[in-house]
């Protein structure tokens, strides 16, 4: 029974949720889900300097946002660590033989160990990925006003012109970088 | 007709709703991590075209998000605070923040297999690491603020 809890969930429980927490922050306070806000509220609250993007009451329009990413830490505790798969990843044969062919063995828990611990920030690849790949992904959201969950979920489920332009692009470029990008960071 | 609400006691619900919003955030990390969306074999798999979990969790949450979405602003329901739910459109002008800053977000989901939500549910989940790449992420969305002024949009 409690094996039962550290089974990872079907596509048709997770996408049904996923929709059902973006309606449910709407009927409690007419908030749009989104993460990538935060990063704003954050250099907001800890570095605004003289940039008029964050010079704003992030405590009137961002506490709200926070409180959320705080939560999200605290359910990635208990779905990541407290209720984490024993198993290795069930993703697809061919998904298996195409990273395994890039160098990735070990496919148990969420990232692959090899990539993401504190010593790869000691080699260059490491330090470009992590670092680096951080760092396109806060340009990139803040220059498009949203990530996966604002602009994927709240702008698409609101049939939003602007977001599908996000959406195609997060794919396109995603696509482009796992193929083209990726490899280059793993190979030794 | 319209209802006035004070403003001091739309901020004192506000503030009420803190604890909500936290434990909405913390269903939510359970879904991303349970439901894999912050593994980062998943999006690989996604991306590389190699399955189609991710497009089926992205197909099943809008089935379920448009229809509720819509009787939501067309029924003029109104949030547990009293404001009316209402979802601004986002201005297009000419798309072009959209495409490149899609596009350069989107290359950074690509290497690093991971979007705003996961990095904070992976930071949870113990990959300590993580840290890094949100101090990364608060940086990059520094320097936009920064060259906003200049850049297309």
């Amino acid at each position: 029974m409690l094996e039962l809890l550290h089974r990872p969930w079907p596509w048709y429980v997770t996408g049904p949720l996923l929709g059902l927490v973006a309606s449910g922050l709407l009927v409690i306070g007419n908030k749009q889900l989104g993460v990538s806000g935060n990063f704003r509220h954050l250099c907001a609250a800890v570095f605004p300097r003289n940039v008029a993007f964050f010079k704003y009451d992030w405590t009137r329009s961002g506490l709200w946002n926070l409180a959320f990413a705080g939560g999200i830490v605290v359910g990635g505790f208990i779905g990541g660590a407290l209720l984490a798969s024993h198993e290795p990843v069930a993703i697809s044969a061919r998904a298996h033989a195409d990273l395994a062919s890039l160098g990735v063995h070990d496919f148990t828990g969420l990232v692959p160990r090899q990539l993401f611990h504190w010593g790869a920030l000691l080699t260059l690849k490491g330090l470009l990925l992590i670092a680096g790949g951080g760092f396109l992904i806060g340009f990139g959201t803040a220059y498009a006003g949203g990530c996966t969950s604002g602009h994927g979920i709240t702008g698409l489920a609101d049939l939003q012109f602007p977001s599908l332009i996000a959406v195609v692009a997060f794919f396109a470029a995603g696509a482009v970088a796992s193929h083209f990008l990726l490899p280059l960071l793993l190979s030794r | 007709m319209t209802i006035t609400v004070p403003a001091t006691s739309v901020a004192r619900a506000r503030e009420r709703l803190l604890p909500a919003y936290f434990l909405a955030g913390v269903l939510f990390g359970i879904v991303l991590t349970k439901g894999e969306l912050a593994s980062w074999f998943r999006i690989q798999e996604a991306l590389r075209f190699d399955g189609l979990y991710l497009y089926e969790v992205f197909a099943s949450a809008l089935a379920v998000a448009i229809p509720l979405f819509w009787m939501l602003e067309r029924r003029r329901v109104r949030s547990l605070v009293g404001e009316p739910i209402v979802i601004a459109p986002k201005a297009l002008g000419r798309g072009r923040r959209y495409a490149i800053g899609g596009t350069i977000f989107g290359l950074g989901w690509g290497v690093t297999g991971a979007c705003p939500g996961p990095l904070f549910a992976l930071l949870g989940a113990g990959v300590g690491v993580i840290a890094v790449m949100i101090l990364g992420a608060m940086a990059g969305t520094w320097v936009y603020g920064y060259l906003r002024p200049r850049l297309p949009h």
